[in-house]
């Protein structure tokens, strides 16, 4: 970092915001600054819950950097089920030895949801339930980012009735997540994420849902290129009708683009390609906790009247879906309260300091 | 006697745990265990038959697609929907492209490292090794300066820990590739990786995204109209053009020409890993329509015994010939543990019988897995790519059969080499090849249609739930890569009354049924090697020549609970 032309200054801040985000309060802080001052790569566990294996899958189709060059030198992927060249007991040692060798540095991306129900027995990993297997590694961790819909709100096997108690991991574990949503989430909405933490070295600003503002900032429908067709009342009435084919707007069609917080239609899908509206189906609202019981999905949502460019899932949020809205927010609360004491705690000690 | 347990199984989709009973080096039974359960089954009740295809998507992102293909076959089979022949192009395009790049993910980033040693392609020559690539395949990228620049790649990665190649079995007597084509193996493991994220932007066209694309009852979402800018255009459909040929680039001169280069330092590898003597096929790629098998590119039907003689028909409708069973699945049955249940009837109650977490062994446990255990007249079954192949080699079709025969005489292996690990693994590869040829045959006929401006993508005639029956059951049937799929739905008042999936890998990778026969994954580890007991690349050899697709887990434990690599017993 400081090769990088950072001040003495400006890197102790840096490591601060990052260890406060992080939960580690002001003893963490020495830990992330050595860190990121040797050369060695930031460790990273990716654990896989109850999961599908489309947030692995869409991370390697990332365009920039494309994933090989992300692996070779932005960070130690020290664990995956996926792509790990170990297996059974090596599998584990390299979880183990990573947890040992770094701890308090190293960073957590959880894919897949923790089942709760009947003690935990409706995901297990060499024996263990995935809920013991996630308080082991949450521990230590610096971060935890939770990738996609599973991890962020349950998705869905959450979804009514949730037979299997499946839940969110931060309503599991005792310090911040990172929520990166969607069914799954963009490829290069999750490597900006990794860039976000492992190369800028910050914790992205944050949503009250835990979501990057950054990415999630605004509704698929006000960044959407088929937006002026909506205000002109320029309506898809049918698949693949004349005014499918013209690309009006897929609102009657039952898009969620308008309570939908994503950046589909800014970052669009695989390299800049498409998104779903682009080609001509509505937006499920994959990242929205809940969806899965939001619809039916052909109905078209009530009466809209349009909310300005300038709201954000903050204001808006609590109007739209309320109801499951509620529980996350009451977290949301909680963590950011915890986090102001500790960004004051850092204050404190910094002005002793200098 | 060793009980040998491998949890998790890794480079799979999914929670997989094998326990492996080793007797003097060779493996003399196994049992396999799925240990992750999401219920979908269930939530799927009482939801809009015309929602099913995005939620059964989400049953797997690595197989993306192909259970929302078999979704919307199932409810149009129920609702007695044509879709339009565009649109069954567009799916065909859809699901050649899945084959292409989930086998060669597979291949590479799954399956590769049981044959690749990494860390001895360091010790390559790159200058030999290009030579050798060149020699077989005429990929412009396989020059000296390319391997030497893999290698550095490499070397440094090795200085900072290896990452995801860390801990491998790197040095285990089983690897037996030369430096230069491990470095070769290597090198283009890199490759795959950038180029499986391009040849996907082909279901971003139609679909919107992926993984995880968009499908619809009745058609395809996506619009066609040349003269439009917010529809599939000339320079959509360029786009594609340019990633279909830079696929079949890819297939015919790197996948295809390393398969066989690996495979021919493995020959031994064809007496092991055959398993069950049964093959299933649903068929696929339709040409007449959904109701036409007989017009498939793939054949539909069953050998039996190996017999490729004779094609038995199937009939996925028929209460007779697919069940399920529950005996050593931890699940109830209204009808006791001895019952099976066509899908149409299926139950879904979910019961851990299993020991209490954290467990060491699942030994001593009559049910041991939450995958049931399909059968077909009460005849356990192996699909995927091996048995794709053979059914329509045994039905006649004389593409698959020149293809089969020509690869046999490349490898100079006999016919029975494909009743094993090797063959299966080499099938995969053949797949690849056909379904990339088939991928340029419909993308040539959609351009047809499109000139002459057949592009209706939808057929819209029983959208309305007001035009459905009371009462309506179907079946949607699809030939993933991972082998035969079928959903099976029944509707009732305009709602989803019940949805069963019978998935590649419950077939491959299920219990024992009650009469005590294996699997797949149980029979074919039998009589595998086990040359090292805490390092049995051997069984991920032949687990991942299946392509397993559920969720996964390999831990050893002893008797006093701390990890080891084996738990020995009398």
């Amino acid at each position: 970092m400081q090769e990088k032309g950072y001040s003495r200054r400006e890197f102790m801040q840096f490591c601060a915001v990052a260890a406060t985000a992080a939960g580690l309060g002001r003893t963490g802080v020495a830990q992330v600054a050595s860190a990121f001052e040797k050369k060695e790569k930031p460790a990273v566990v990716w654990m896989h819950f109850q999961e599908c294996t489309c947030c692995s899958e869409s991370f390697i189709r990332a365009s920039h950097p494309i994933v090989i060059d992300a692996l070779l030198d932005v960070l130690s992927l020290n664990y995956t089920e996926t792509l790990m060249a170990a297996a059974g007991y090596q599998a584990e040692k390299s979880l183990n030895d990573t947890i040992r060798c770094h701890k308090g540095k190293y960073i957590v991306l959880v894919e897949g949801s923790v089942p709760t129900g009947d003690e935990g027995v409706y995901c297990m990993v060499g024996g263990k339930t995935a809920e013991s297997i996630l308080q082991t590694v949450a521990k230590d961790a610096a971060a935890i980012v939770a990738w996609g819909s599973c991890a962020s709100n349950g998705c869905i096997q959450g979804a009514k009735p949730n037979p299997t108690g499946a839940t969110p991991i931060h309503k599991l574990v005792d310090k911040p997540v990172i929520n990166v949503p969607g069914c799954p989430p963009i490829a290069d909405v999750m490597m900006g994420v990794v860039t976000h933490l492992l190369v800028l070295g910050q914790i992205p600003a944050l949503d009250s849902q835990g979501r990057p503002k950054e990415f999630y900032g605004r509704r698929v429908h006000d960044t959407c290129y088929r937006r002026p067709n909506y205000d002109a009342g320029l309506f898809v009435e049918s698949f693949d009708d004349e005014n499918a084919r013209k690309g009006y707007c897929l609102y009657k069609m039952g898009c969620r683009g308008p309570i939908t917080y994503n950046a589909c239609s800014v970052t669009r899908w695989n390299g800049g390609v498409s998104y779903p509206i682009q080609s001509g189906h509505g937006c499920i609202g994959c990242s929205e906790a809940g969806f899965w019981d939001n619809g039916p999905f052909y109905q078209h949502l009530p009466s809209f009247p349009g909310f300005g460019i300038e709201s954000t899932a903050d204001t808006v949020g609590t109007v739209v879906g309320a109801a499951t809205l509620v529980g996350v927010a009451a977290h949301a609360v909680v963590t950011s309260i915890r986090k102001r004491s500790v960004i004051a705690e850092v204050h404190a000690e910094d002005q002793k300091e200098s | 006697m060793t009980r040998v347990i491998v949890d998790p199984i890794t480079r799979i989709e999914g929670h997989l745990r094998v326990e492996a009973i080793v007797e003097n080096g060779v493996i003399t039974d196994a049992f396999s265990s799925g240990t992750m359960v999401r219920g979908l089954e269930n939530i799927l009740a009482g939801r809009d038959p015309r929602d099913a295809w995005a939620f059964v998507g989400r049953v797997c992102g690595v197989c993306t697609t192909v259970h929302s293909l078999a979704s919307v076959r199932s409810v149009e089979d129920a609702l007695r929907v044509a879709v339009p022949p565009t649109a069954e192009l567009i799916r065909n395009i859809m699901l050649t492209t899945q084959y292409v790049q989930d086998h060669v993910i597979h291949f590479y980033h799954l399956h590769a490292l049981d044959w690749v040693d990494i860390v001895n392609a360091l010790k390559a020559d790159p200058k030999k090794a290009a030579e050798l690539a060149q020699s077989f395949s005429r990929w412009d990228k396989n020059t000296s300066a390319y391997f030497a620049g893999v290698q550095d790649k490499i070397k440094a990665f090795a200085a900072s820990g290896l990452g995801i190649f860390a801990n491998g079995y790197w040095g285990h007597p089983a690897y037996k590739l030369p430096p230069e084509v491990n470095l070769i193996a290597v090198a283009h493991y890199l490759d795959a990786l950038e180029w499986q994220k391009e040849v996907v932007k082909i279901h971003a066209v139609f679909g919107g995204k992926n993984p995880h694309p968009n499908y619809l009852v009745g058609g395809v979402p996506c619009s066609i109209d040349v003269n439009e800018l917010g529809a599939i255009n000339s320079d959509r459909l360029n786009l594609v053009a340019r990633l279909i040929g830079e696929a079949d680039e890819f297939i015919n001169q790197v996948y295809i020409p390393d398969l066989l280069a690996v495979a021919s330092f493995y020959k031994d590898w064809a007496k092991w890993g055959g398993g069950l003597t049964n093959y299933l096929s649903y068929g696929e790629f339709p040409t007449k329509g959904y109701n036409h098998p007989e017009s498939f590119k793939y054949a539909r039907g069953v050998v039996l015994n190996r017999d490729l003689s004779h094609v038995h028909p199937v009939d996925a409708r028929d209460p007779q010939e697919i069940r399920e069973y529950i005996g050593s699945s931890w699940y109830d049955y209204k009808g006791g543990d001895a019952a099976g249940l066509h899908p149409w009837a299926g139950e879904t109650k979910i019961n851990y019988s299993g020991p209490k977490p954290p467990f060491e062994t699942l030994e001593g446990h009559a049910k041991y897995s939450f995958v049931k255990t399909p059968r077909w007249k009460e005849n356990p079954m192996e699909v995927g790519p091996l048995a794709r192949l053979l059914v329509s080699y045994a039905s006649g079709h004389t593409d698959v059969q020149e293809l089969v025969k020509d690869t046999l005489g490349k490898l100079n292996v006999p016919v029975n080499a494909l009743f094993s690990t090797l063959g299966r693994t080499a099938a995969r590869g053949l797949d690849a090849a056909l379904a990339m040829i088939w991928l340029k045959e419909f993308f040539g006929q959609l351009m047809e249609r499109v000139k002459i401006n057949e592009v209706s993508t939808f057929n819209g005639e029983r959208w309305e739930p007001k035009t459905w029956p009371a009462n309506a059951e179907g079946v949607g049937l699809v030939e993933a890569p991972r082998g035969s799929l079928a959903h099976y739905i029944k509707i009732h008042d305009g709602a989803i009354e019940n949805y069963q999936l019978v998935v590649p890998t419950t077939w491959n990778g299920s219990p024992r049924d009650a009469k005590g026969q294996r699997s797949s994954f149980e029979q074919a580890l039998i009589g595998t090697p086990v040359a090292k007991i805490d390092e049995p690349v051997e069984i991920l050899r032949t687990i991942h020549s299946f392509d397993p697709c559920l969720a996964c887990a390999v831990h050893l434990y002893d008797p006093q609970g701390r990890h080891l690599h084996q738990v020995s017993f009398e």
